[in-house]
């Protein structure tokens, strides 16, 4: 319990820094940024209100010292309130951001648990099967693919699965000529097959490391004495890989995790501008084309905060799976 | 975006490392006795050499327009021409400069801000160490990807003169020091333990002195494996950045190849050449340094060195001997 509270409060502490960044760096700009940001959006007919809205952004009211400054931003967080999307005037960031995370945080999820998966139980048997023609093949193989950057690997599966062949739908979440959003088969189906491109893509783009990680400390534990002494009962080869030397090897899979969670989302964000995918990643790039800084801004709150969040639910498993953490607290 | 085989585990193993190489290894046998390592070096040296040469290499100037535009591969442009008419082959090998110069600028500065923090942080105890310690484990949970978007976007709404790579590199330096320094700290951790660290202290050397002078040359070929590590990511998130259009995207790099192939929409249309050459030459690159990475693992860490005729007897899970 001691243990969990202590991360808790750790990962309060990450979102403050999160937050306090997006507060300091616009401030931290040499310079005026809000009137050179001002003067750039003129070709775009800003009205009175945006400008207001972007000098509130800037702080750039000399008047009002710099602790109220804070204390004002951090009670319009509190509030919801993350200002104005300049390019989409007069749609509030926040409206953006709800409209574009489920579906962001749909592709995540189901690609980290597919690839910590197959990645995993890859990792197990080839570990397992120590030497072997996959075993001196797959990890090298891995690590090329892993460092084939995402957005790239995205464009080559457009360019062959979507425009070569044909199989796959490339573009948006789902259909949005034919379909209308709702709980409807048809949707749903639409979904399914619009994910199914960008999931291959960070599942391919993220497997190496859960292969690696998981090859690496399974080796490890399959030279510990009580592997040797299930293997001298007797036991079943699968009882011996999966109940013995597996659930020991798991956990440094599951501490990397964060690591890992952080890449995942960063390759999210690219494959979503080359597929049009109506997630944060999409949203993102849409703000950084039209000098939005409000809109970049809160994408990056909002996918720190949904870091943070996924973090603490693996610290949870962790804590459930390592009776040591458990129980010490220290 | 790309897979650093950091592990606990060679924090042990980098010691051992250190103690091999000091055995009076030298580097061309710790090469020949690793293929990892070789093909990795080779693969990043072939680079170097590109980017060094690429004068000698092509006629053409990268950024200036020859032709038409979006020829397919011929004789006189091998990779084919650009849709504002360049030379592929040229801004390919122009932009080689470009990536590794930024990459390794941004490496190397992360890797200064690695050492200060782990070495530091691993040595003091108390408020300072654990002050330290949290500042690095939150860069570690903020996502460095989106938070180098957020000051790369902000930089270049602030005066369209820093939508360069310098900008670049700097904003990566800063966003991607937190895993190496978490791993120098767990091993200036274990090291500051030592009777050497003890013996320096009781002769009344200066703490800045231990960490640096003490301390630090232990941990050479750690910092070495994390500098590689980061080197691979400053990489892939130089060109992820550059595609989104946040570099100079008038000056021929990988990054900004890209983005004109995805802002042309090349691959719709079918022209592989604008996007397929330099999509490789990233993956190539970033395979081989990571490589170069795990070779340094395997020799450091016996364990995971495929041959132990010993383990084939232990496990009767194989049927045929294997490998």
């Amino acid at each position: 319990m001691r243990h969990l509270l202590r991360r808790v409060g750790f990962y309060l502490a990450a979102l403050w820094a999160a937050v306090t960044f997006n507060f300091i760096i616009p401030r931290l700009m040499p310079g005026d940024p809000a009137e050179a940001y001002i003067a750039k959006l003129q070709t775009q007919q800003v009205t009175r209100e945006q400008i207001n809205a972007i000098r509130e952004l800037f702080g750039v009211n000399p008047s009002i010292p710099l602790w109220k400054q804070y204390l004002d931003y951090l009670n319009s967080l509190l509030h919801g309130n993350l200002g104005i999307a300049t390019s989409q005037f007069p749609s509030p960031v926040v409206d953006i951001l709800r409209q574009s995370l489920p579906w962001t945080i749909g592709l995540v999820g189901v690609a980290v648990i597919l690839s910590f998966l197959i990645g995993t139980l890859t990792g197990m048997l080839i570990a397992w099967r120590r030497g072997s023609w996959y075993d001196t093949m797959v990890p090298p193989l891995l690590t090329f693919l892993s460092a084939v950057p995402y957005f790239w690997m995205a464009l080559a599966l457009v360019y062959i699965f979507g425009v070569g062949l044909n199989w796959f739908p490339t573009d948006s979440g789902y259909d949005v000529f034919s379909v209308t959003p709702g709980w409807s088969s048809d949707f749903i189906l639409s979904v399914v097959q619009h994910a199914i491109l960008p999931v291959i893509t960070l599942v391919i783009g993220s497997l190496a490391g859960w292969v690696l990680t998981m090859r690496n400390t399974m080796i490890t534990t399959l030279s510990e004495d009580y592997v040797l002494m299930a293997q001298a009962k007797g036991l079943s080869e699968k009882r011996v890989m999966f109940n013995y030397a597996a659930r020991n090897a798991i956990l440094p899979s599951i501490t990397s995790f964060s690591i890992s969670l952080g890449l995942v989302v960063s390759g999210s964000l690219l494959t979503e501008i080359v597929f049009n995918y109506p997630g944060i990643g999409f949203a993102l790039y849409k703000g950084v084309q039209a000098d939005d800084y409000a809109l970049v801004e809160g994408c990056f709150l909002v996918i720190a905060l949904t870091v943070l969040i996924a973090n603490f639910l693996s610290d949870l498993v962790y804590t459930f799976l390592d009776p040591r953490v458990r129980r010490g607290g220290s | 975006m790309q897979v650093t085989n950091l592990t606990d585990q060679n924090i042990r193993s980098a010691s051992i490392l250190n103690r091999t190489m000091g055995r009076g290894r030298s580097i061309l046998s710790v090469l020949t006795s690793s293929p990892k390592i070789a093909v990795g070096v080779g693969i990043v040296a072939f680079f170097v050499l590109i980017a060094v040469a690429a004068p000698l290499l092509t006629p053409y100037n990268p950024d200036a327009t020859i032709v038409v535009g979006s020829l397919p591969p011929s004789s006189a442009h091998i990779l084919g021409t650009s849709g504002l008419g360049q030379d592929m082959f040229a801004q390919l090998v122009y932009g080689a400069r470009v990536t590794l110069l930024i990459g390794f600028v941004a490496a190397i500065g992360s890797t200064l801000l690695q050492i200060f923090f782990g070495l530091t942080s691993g040595y003091f105890g108390g408020v300072i160490g654990d002050t330290l310690a949290l500042i690095i484990n939150v860069f570690l949970v903020l996502p460095g990807l989106p938070l180098a978007i957020v000051l790369a976007s902000l930089a270049s709404a602030n005066s369209a003169a820093n939508k360069n790579e310098f900008v670049i590199a700097l904003v990566l330096l800063f966003t991607s020091w937190s895993y190496g320094a978490r791993v120098l700290r767990a091993q200036t951790l274990s090291l500051k333990e030592r009777e050497f660290v003890t013996a320096a202290r009781a002769t009344g050397e200066s703490s800045l002195r231990i960490i640096f002078f003490e301390i630090l040359p232990n941990e050479f070929a750690l910092v070495g494996s994390t500098f590689i590590g980061t080197f691979v990511y400053a990489v892939g998130a130089e060109i992820a950045l550059e595609f989104l259009g946040l570099g100079d995207t008038s000056k021929a790099s990988w990054g900004e190849i890209l983005y004109w192939a995805q802002n042309n929409a090349a691959l719709i249309v079918g022209k592989w050449w604008q996007f397929v050459p330099a999509g490789l030459c990233v993956a190539v690159l970033c395979a081989g340094l990571t490589f170069i990475n795990f070779g340094i693992d395997e020799l450091a860490n016996p364990r995971l060195r495929v041959e132990r005729p010993r383990r084939k007897r232990l496990v009767p899970g194989k049927k045929g001997v294997a490998g």
